[in-house]
């Protein structure tokens, strides 16, 4: 049989303008930052994009000094329905330049530009465009006649979906009134800072939005600084309780978007093509770099044999490779950090005696990539059934009866989502009831809304971000 | 004729459904308004604390599978026994915060009505706070409101009835079961109110109720891993400490306000919310 092979399809990067350095945006400005300038780098090349501020102590005191003034002088004070306009505003500058953000997404961040394209993007302009019609509305969302915002919000946002997790925090801070510090992930500042010329050209009030790169130090003058109201935090689990540590005792509102090790339940009755779709949208979606990826595939034992034959040829088919070619389903791993973190894990993992299965096919010479890899024969108890690999690392384990499948999908300190692959209904709707986890994909996974709340149990985290849920966490009763 | 000397109560914890002394073996002493002795309350130690959080999960997935209308009608039946027994409830009151008759009898009257109102919600909360969320593609996409699990409860110390009936209540109606620590001075109001629970058709485990020390207690309950919440109004000044303690793993924590609020007010969804996860589903729409 002639196989064809596909041509590259790369997209042109000549729409995205780099500068070699980036500032921190402060009330409205671009400004130097007081620490050493960090590099961003581009993960599928290790090609330096571009030097980035740092922001010290000092630059954050300035820029929440920034958020405050414009909190009690401008945002506040507004008219509702003029904040909604700002919004509005923005989400239509952010589909204005869609593929500019797309592909600055991707070379920042290693992720196929059908992803950052289809999915961050859109998205992105959807959380801004569904929180603007909030902004005049807010007598409805629960919190009395006249809610009110809690002040600054300082919010600190992951490497995975950068500007996706920044659309995530900004839109309901500003929809319900407050002003916002944001401090974007060190190796992917890049779409935030873009972000921040799309509030000068939406003549955004100075001070309403602040954004300071930086690394870890950074983010934490940001979650610890006296005059901020509200913090709002995406990452791991390990540095949500240090904040949660950190703002007992204050007046800080908290929210937390932490890790997850979801269970992904395939039922016998299931259509296989479709679950193994299910499942390969659920763990190399993103490289794997997803806080709710589904890396704990749960397949009725029946099933197991005729499952895992179809999920590998069909990983077999996946193009590992150019994030900016259009044919890429799985890009670069965004770090050599995170690269050594899964190497670690799947050493952990073969050496516990799990059986390690890859594709054939050459990874590119230069950047930082991981082939799809599922481990069969792993038990409850092994690293790589519990840990967070956020990675494109997938467990396979088993069980016999639908008690069983919750068991071992609760089985975990984690609570964030979890997917059902079964064409039974009531078996379908009872199962997503015994399941302890936020966000439960039936027939289908990795899908998100501005409109549906997003969010963990257990030590996933608390509050949730979307729909009126989300919002909440921007407001007070008065 | 001779005076009939009357049965006195023994006052122990509630932990499960019974009713077992500490088993540490300690009491204190109550005193009453003016200093006199009143009874020895059982002094709960970090073990019964324990023994409660065990009580609580075993009786956290039939009390959080059952119907909203069951367990509105099971936290109703409360506020009937209850009410049976308002005169002995407004006895304790009035001996243990020190207040006139008819300002006890208030305050029961007002923590009946309470059990009524949460009786309420049960079924509510769903509509109130979830629904279906309309996602710009072809799936069926909904939320509903989900108990967080087991909570702890410090309750608030001045307000011996109105006042944990105020922090209790709300737990049971998200269909979390609670380890409510009461008020140390006051603790007598907890242990009947136990005795009312007891009868009420509120499965045991549900509802436990330590008598002791907050300051004692507390730090256990904050970083044990199998609870899910604190309420930490009555914690006083340990309040941060436990705060800090319950981030180690990520309890959903009801902070305590500045000073004791009026327990009368309308407690709106505030108490609850906190011990409520929400829960989001998707189903594509195809034929």
């Amino acid at each position: 049989m002639t196989v064809f092979e596909y041509a590259p399809a790369p997209e042109s990067r000549s729409i995205v303008t780099l500068r070699s350095h980036y500032g921190l945006f402060v009330d409205g400005e671009f400004t130097d930052g007081g620490g050493a300038p960090l590099k961003t780098v581009n993960p599928a090349t290790e090609e330096v994009l571009g030097e980035v501020a740092v922001g010290t102590d000092a630059d954050v005191d300035r820029a929440v000094r920034a958020a405050r003034k414009a909190f009690t002088r401008v945002w506040g004070p507004m008219r509702p329905a003029d904040r909604g306009k700002y919004l509005f505003r923005i989400a239509r500058l952010l589909q204005e330049r869609a593929r500019e953000f797309a592909v600055l997404e991707t070379l920042d961040n290693g992720k196929p530009i059908t992803e950052s394209r289809d999915v961050d993007v859109p998205l992105a302009a959807a959380h801004f465009f569904y929180h603007a019609g909030w902004a005049d509305k807010l007598e409805h969302v629960g919190l009395g006649p006249a809610p009110r915002p809690l002040g600054v919000a300082g919010q600190v946002i992951p490497w995975n979906f950068p500007l996706l997790m920044l659309a995530w925090k900004v839109a309901p801070a500003l929809a319900a009134g407050n002003t916002v510090v944001l401090k974007p992930a060190e190796t992917t500042p890049l779409t935030a800072l873009l972000f921040a010329e799309v509030c000068q050209q939406a003549d955004l009030p100075p001070g309403v939005v602040n954004i300071v790169t930086g690394a870890g130090d950074t983010g934490r003058a940001v979650v610890e600084h006296a005059d901020v109201d509200k913090v709002a935090f995406t990452g791991s689990t390990e540095v949500g309780k240090q904040i949660a540590r950190s703002v007992a005792g204050t007046r800080k509102v908290l929210t937390l978007e932490l890790g997850g090790k979801a269970a992904n339940i395939v039922f016998d009755d299931a259509p296989v093509d479709q679950a193994v779709e299910g499942i390969v949208r659920g763990i190399f979606f993103n490289q794997g770099h997803v806080c709710c990826a589904g890396s704990r595939l749960l397949v009725q034992e029946s099933v197991h044999d005729e499952v895992i034959a179809s999920l590998q040829r069909r990983i077999g088919t996946l193009r590992v490779g150019d994030p900016l070619d259009k044919n890429t389903d799985v890009g670069a791993i965004n770090s050599p950090e995170q690269l050594a973190r899964i190497r670690e894990l799947v050493g952990i993992g073969e050496a516990e005696g799990a059986h390690a299965w890859q594709p054939e096919g050459e990874l590119p010479g230069r950047g930082y990539w991981f082939k799809p890899t599922v481990f069969t024969d792993v038990t409850p108890a092994h690293r790589i059934a519990r840990d967070e690999v956020f990675g494109p690392v997938l467990s396979v384990l088993t069980f016999r009866t639908p008690d069983e499948a919750v068991a071992k999908a609760n089985n975990t300190t984690y609570g964030l989502s979890a997917g059902i692959w079964s064409e039974k209904g009531s078996r379908i709707l009872a199962v997503a009831d015994q399941l302890r986890a936020g966000v439960v994909w039936a027939n289908t996974f990795n899908q998100f809304d501005p409109t549906s709340p997003f969010g963990g149990y257990k030590q996933s985290g608390y509050g949730r971000e979307g729909g009126r849920t989300g919002l909440r966490a921007y407001l007070k009763e008065s | 004729m001779s005076e009939r000397i009357e049965v006195r109560k023994t006052y122990k914890l509630y932990v499960g459904g019974k009713f077992p002394r500490s088993e540490s073996g300690r009491t204190y002493a109550v005193t009453d308004g003016r200093g006199h002795f009143v009874a020895n309350a059982a002094k709960a130690s970090r073990k019964d604390a324990r023994d409660a959080v065990v009580a609580a999960r075993g009786a956290f997935a039939g009390w959080s599978a059952a119907t909203a209308y069951n367990r509105g009608q099971v936290l109703y039946r409360v506020a009937e026994v209850m009410e049976g027994r308002a005169a002995q409830f407004a006895e304790e009151v009035a001996a243990g915060e020190g207040l006139s008759a008819a300002r006890a009898r208030a305050a029961v009257d007002a923590a009946v009505d309470r059990w009524v109102w949460y009786a309420g919600w049960t079924d509510k909360l769903a509509a109130v706070l979830g629904g279906t969320n309309p996602v710009a593609g072809p799936y069926f996409d909904f939320s509903v409101p989900e108990p967080s699990g087991v909570v702890a409860v410090l309750a608030p110390q001045r307000s011996s009835l109105l006042g944990l009936v105020s922090v209790l209540a709300p737990v049971l109606a998200t269909g979390c079961t609670a380890v409510v620590v009461s008020s140390y001075q006051r603790p007598l109001p907890a242990i009947t109110l136990s005795e009312v629970l007891a009868t009420s058709d509120v499965p045991g485990g549900v509802a436990n109720l330590l008598t002791g020390d907050a300051a004692e207690i507390g730090p256990w309950l904050a970083e044990h891993a199998d609870v899910d919440g604190i309420d930490l109004t009555g914690a006083g000044t340990a309040a941060m400490e436990l705060e800090r303690s319950a981030a180690g793993t990520l309890k959903r924590v009801l902070r305590a306000p500045g000073e004791e609020p009026d327990w009368a007010a309308d407690p709106g969804l505030s108490r609850m919310t906190p011990f409520l996860e929400t829960k989001t589903v998707w189903h594509p729409i195809g034929v």
